[in-house]
């Protein structure tokens, strides 16, 4: 097998600023011979955050960071017009005003990245939202498990865009990764792709599900190179979700697909992060495999619920000094 | 900065640990660090102190008493009389002893952390996370072999004082390697640390005293080289365990050859960093990372030598580059950074220098625009290409942060290249293949490979050197050997058990002796006349010629070597095929028993029946080798994460084998059997009252399938051929059983490649007895233990 290692030039490609990424012709020799080395990954993603210490103002800094790279999320059963109201006023006003003047940051009108919901949510979740900057965000194609017809996933796409979604989260057929129908896997991304239109794509790999590190890579290229505007580990609904070894196997994957062709793909690690020191590390993980330019909401997002909660409380012992409370911070 | 503005850089900022306690901790001591000897602290003799700095910054932290002959005296003595109590103590009285120690370092683990980094400016990152964690583990680990010593080795006893001489780069990992298997095997010790780096070593004394560890088992005795030298030359002083340079490391051999001291030495590495086109090549860069920008380079065994294959070295090297660009060199006590400071402003112009040569002999050097702190001693990461095994970089340790790369076409060539060095510390080969690697690691000359991993360190494995990084392991089964004797070694003879016949030829021989063949030496599976044409009498046991055998030289031995390196597929064959052979040796020696028997008395002056009692031991004891080839198994270490760390015994290669002068066959066959049984090539210089049993023995080995070159058979002067073989650079190892001279001359030559050497200081064995005759310890001496460390997991 080639590896895309030897197919590589030195030398990187011209840099495409924040140009969508357009995707690029199938082309299995960039990912057929990748192999990853999952003890290894392991080794640099359980020291990477411990190279780095982030203190005081700076860990205040990072975490409004965090803030705002969240997409506020509800994917639940009994998620109801009243429950995304209440979410969407918290992703506009996602931490107390007094706190946030405290610290000397009122005027970076902080708030979350997107407010990520099922498709029947999306129409009270954009009127909710509007003028506030907050983008939308859908799950589609048969999420999370994505066992339904092409034809109903598109179909689904073309609604949620129709309703207001400016960001469509699609899940990828595990199955086709787990039977190396690459192929497939490019067509059907790329089908949704052209689906979503000008609404940006977001592919979920359910990392969880594609059994090994090599896979998770390869489903990134796939993934990248059908046009995907940012590659996200998990539903949030697999056994295992977001974890810093398949971030690091995905990060790196943009980083090559950037130096390849000079788009840069953004990265939405999913499920499971719900503490601010978790959220330092993957930003931490960020900056040092992909670099500063990926270190904001047009490049990178958490898909969390309750992490947003443990930056507060941060934040306020922060500015006071004293462990805060939850009950403290307004609920979403 | 404000948080506004930190929220638009990212920027990391600074995390400095607090040294509030470490400096406290000084404090407290006057800011003077003293000997610890007998349980009391003590003044330097000579009233002298010297300073230790903060690397980082340059600040005076303390003054450390400058240790000398009476300080050593005190210490040794100390040591000397505990020595008896501490090994009458059970297993598990020692054992409380460790694990109290082990408790005690995680209790004040981060005291340890800072005043290392301190002392030493290597990141506190480096001290809390990897240096403290296994020291506590050294202890724990040991604690359990403390306890089970008796059982699990049985025969063996503690050597009574130990001394111990460390290194400034990891000065409490290298003081735990080193104590705690001493004191777990029932030995008493003096500890010797590197001047630069007394700090945690006195905290470490402070510990064995407050967990009531009894006065004078643990004994520190600070200073520079004068104390190290004191201490290696102390009669007293059982055993000397160091690790450092190597050409201190020669020193110590040659200090202490002759003197019956055992010794360990771990030396210098230029190990090489193996990547081949299929690996994993982002993880490859962070495990360069690990390898060389890990305590600023300054580890013995660090990946200083990448070697790349061609197909994939332009994007190595340029993700490497990337990734060097990234690396914050900083403040030791800031906890965000990857590399502090060097140890000493010489260390820094000694890498300087080296840096500077390298570039003049064509290097390509490539620093990334990395910013250094104004003060202390840094040094910025630095990678250098255009590298040729003819460099002087890619021969000599620069123990800095300086990578040097060079580029191969083949696994072969990569094998080549990577054993074209005088050390043979570690190695890390990076691949996704298990077929190649595996196929690589029992090549490569180094006692450490690392499978896709690098500086992997547990106290469950070996750790040491081929060649010029020394020998002898710390870690593991195999490190506890070096702190104990086998109760039969102090059962051995002052006086021959065998007495030689004297062999002063009685009164008018004449040469009209029948000679009925032309004994010649055996090289390469031939017979040949030896180079320099004289030949030597033999005699029989009544002093009369009975025949003449040739007396090899200096060519001769040349010539034996270069046929047993040849001869390779010795090693490399199975042992079940080595077995056979043996057993067909055994097979063809039984089928001339009767000449044998006849030649054993006529050279020996025994009866028949004593001397076909000695040709059947002969014969059971190939039958005890030929069965302990595929017996002496290898062993998986458990060390604590995902992968096999197999303890692989390897055959040493070419080993010179110097056979007991009063011994006859069993004395050659007890001492040649172990060492190709295990697949060694030997040189064996036979015994010369006895020399016409080995010419004897070549036509049982013409006819049994041995390959050529396996044994080669060099009769003559044995002190003559025995100084010849101690100064051959192709020789692994060299056993030797002769004079206490000889022990000594023996030892003092190994010291140019570091020979492995097993000498009987002028004592003799009983070879007819089953410990002092045959068994572990022969086969432990024919091989070394690679420990070949393989993460698993897809």
């Amino acid at each position: 097998m080639t590896n895309v290692l030897t197919l590589r030039q030195p030398g990187a490609s011209k840099d495409r600023g924040l140009e969508r990424n357009p995707g690029m012709e199938y082309t299995p020799e960039l990912f057929a011979g990748l192999r990853i080395n999952r003890s290894a990954v392991e080794r640099r993603a359980g020291t990477i955050a411990r190279r780095r210490s982030i203190k005081k103002d700076h860990q205040t800094a990072w975490l409004l960071k965090a803030l705002s790279c969240i997409d506020l999320t509800t994917l639940a059963g009994d998620d109801t017009p009243g429950k995304v109201k209440r979410l969407c006023r918290k992703a506009r006003q996602p931490v107390r005003k007094d706190i946030l003047a405290g610290l000397g940051v009122a005027d970076l009108n902080i708030h979350t990245g997107a407010v990520c919901v099922y498709h029947n949510l999306i129409e009270v979740a954009v009127s909710e939202l509007e003028g506030s900057g907050i983008p939308v965000a859908a799950v589609s194609t048969g999420f999370p498990a994505g066992q339904i017809p092409l034809k109903m996933k598109l179909a689904q796409i073309h609604a949620s865009v129709a309703a207001g979604a400016k960001e469509i989260d699609i899940v990828i057929s595990r199955a086709k990764v787990l039977t190396g129908d690459w192929k497939g896997l490019y067509e059907e991304v790329k089908a949704y792709r052209e689906a979503c239109g000008d609404a940006h794509i977001k592919t979920i790999l359910a990392t969880g599900e594609l059994a090994t590190l090599t896979n998770v890579a390869k489903a990134s290229w796939v993934c990248m190179m059908a046009g995907a505007d940012f590659i996200k580990t998990s539903t949030g609904k697999e056994s295992v979700n977001a974890t810093l070894p398949f971030s690091l196997v995905m990060v790196r994957a943009i980083r090559e697909y950037h130096h390849l062709t000079g788009y840069k793909v953004g990265y939405k690690p999913a499920g499971g992060i719900s503490k601010a020191k978790d959220a330092i590390a993957y930003l931490v993980l960020i900056k040092e495999e992909l670099g500063n330019d990926w270190l904001g909401p047009h490049l990178f997002r958490f898909g969390a619920s309750s992490l947003l909660g443990d930056i507060e409380r941060q934040l306020e012992h922060r500015l006071t000094g004293k462990y805060s409370a939850q009950y403290r911070h307004p609920m979403s | 900065m404000s948080i506004k503005e930190i929220f638009a850089s990212m920027d990391y900022g600074k995390a400095p640990e607090s040294t509030a306690m470490a400096e406290q901790w000084y404090a407290a001591r006057d800011n003077k660090l003293l000997h610890f000897a007998g349980g009391q602290w003590q003044q330097p003799a000579s009233g002298e102190f010297f300073e230790t700095r903060d690397p980082a910054t340059g600040a005076v932290l303390a003054q450390v008493a400058d240790g000398a002959q009476e300080d050593t005296d005190r210490a040794v003595a100390a040591a000397s009389k505990a020595a008896p109590g501490w090994a009458a103590l059970s297993g598990h009285q020692r054992a409380r002893y460790l694990y109290a120690i082990a408790r005690q370092v995680q209790k004040h683990s981060r005291l340890f952390a800072v005043l290392e980094s301190l002392d030493n400016g290597k990141p506190i990152r480096e001290s809390r996370d990897i240096d403290i964690p296994l020291v506590a583990r050294h202890f724990y680990y040991h604690a359990g072999w403390a306890q089970v010593r008796d059982r699990e080795l049985p025969g063996f006893q503690p050597l009574g004082v130990v001394g111990q001489i460390i290194p400034w780069n990891f000065p409490l990992l290298m003081a735990s390697w080193k104590v705690a298997p001493a004191l777990a095997m029932g030995n008493t010790v003096v500890l010797k640390p590197a001047e630069f780096t007394s700090s945690t070593a006195v905290l470490l004394a402070e510990i064995c005293a407050e967990v009531g560890l009894p006065a004078g088992v643990f004994n520190l005795l600070l200073g520079d080289g004068k104390a190290g030298q004191a201490l290696v030359a102390h009669p007293e002083v059982k055993k000397i365990a160091f690790t450092g340079s190597t050409e201190v490391g020669r020193i110590l051999r040659k200090a202490t050859a002759g003197t019956g001291k055992k010794l360990t030495l771990e030396l210098g590495g230029k190990s090489p960093f193996i990547v081949y086109e299929d690996a994993d090549l982002d993880s490859v860069v962070e495990g360069l990372v690990d390898a060389i920008w890990f305590n600023q380079g300054q580890v013995c065994c660090a990946g200083s030598r990448l070697l790349v294959q061609e197909s994939v070295a332009a994007t190595l090297l340029e993700k490497v580059k990337v990734r060097m660009a990234k690396l914050v060199v900083g403040d030791s006590l800031d906890k965000g950074i990857d590399m502090g400071a060097v140890v000493d402003p010489v260390q820094l112009q000694t890498i300087t220098d080296l840096v500077r040569l390298g570039a003049q002999e064509g290097g390509e050097v490539w620093q990334p625009d990395c910013k250094l702190p104004e003060n202390g001693c840094f040094y910025p990461p630095t990678l250098i290409t255009d590298v040729q095994p003819a460099s002087t970089l890619a021969q000599e340790e620069i123990f800095g942060p300086v990578l040097v790369a060079m580029t191969f076409r083949t696994p072969a060539e990569a094998v080549a290249l990577a054993n074209n060095s005088r050390y043979g510390l570690a190695a890390s080969v990076w691949t996704e293949n298990i077929n190649l690697a595996l196929d690589v690691a029992p090549k490569l000359k180094a006692g450490s490979v690392w499978i896709n991993c690098t500086n992997a360190f547990d106290a469950a494995a070996g750790f040491g050197g081929y060649r010029e990084s020394g020998f002898g392991r710390e870690g593991g089964r195999e490190g506890l050997y070096e702190y104990l004797k086998a109760d039969w070694e102090t059962a051995l003879h002052a006086q021959a058990v065998y007495p030689l016949s004297g062999a002063s030829p009685t009164e008018k021989q004449s040469t009209a002796v029948s000679i009925d063949r032309t004994a010649k030496l055996y090289i390469g599976g031939r017979q040949v006349r030896p180079d320099g044409g004289y030949s030597l009498q033999a005699y029989d046991a009544a002093g009369r010629v009975v025949a003449e055998y040739p007396k090899g030289a200096r060519k001769d031995i040349r010539d034996a070597v270069e046929a047993a390196c040849k001869a390779e597929g010795w090693t490399l064959t199975t042992a079940h095929n080595r077995a056979q052979v043996l057993y067909f040796i055994a097979e063809n020696l039984e089928a001339r028993g009767a000449e044998f028997t006849r030649r054993i008395a006529q050279l020996s002056g025994k009866d028949e029946a004593g001397a076909g009692a000695e040709l059947a031991l002969c014969i059971e004891r190939i039958y005890t080798y030929a069965a302990m080839t595929d017996k002496y198994d290898s062993q998986v270490h458990s060390t604590p994460f995902r992968n096999v760390t197999l303890a692989m015994k390897e055959a040493l290669g070419v080993i010179g084998i110097v056979a007991p002068p009063e011994a006859g066959l069993l004395g050659l066959l007890s001492t040649i059997m172990p060492a190709i049984a295990m697949g060694n090539r030997v040189v064996v210089v036979p015994s010369q009252q006895y020399a016409l049993l080995a010419t004897d023995f070549y036509q049982v080995l013409d006819t049994s399938d041995l390959p050529g070159g396996v044994i080669n058979i060099i009769t003559g002067d044995q002190q003559e051929l025995t100084a010849e073989l101690a100064g051959h650079y192709d020789i692994e190892g060299l056993w030797y059983w002769g004079t206490a001279e000889g022990s000594q001359l023996v030892e003092t030559e190994a010291a140019a490649t570091m020979k492995r050497t097993w000498v009987n200081y002028g004592r003799f064995h009983d070879w007819e007895d089953s410990q002092q005759g045959e068994g572990e310890v022969f086969l432990r001496k024919a091989t070394e233990i690679k420990n070949i460390w393989i993460p698993y997991g897809e």
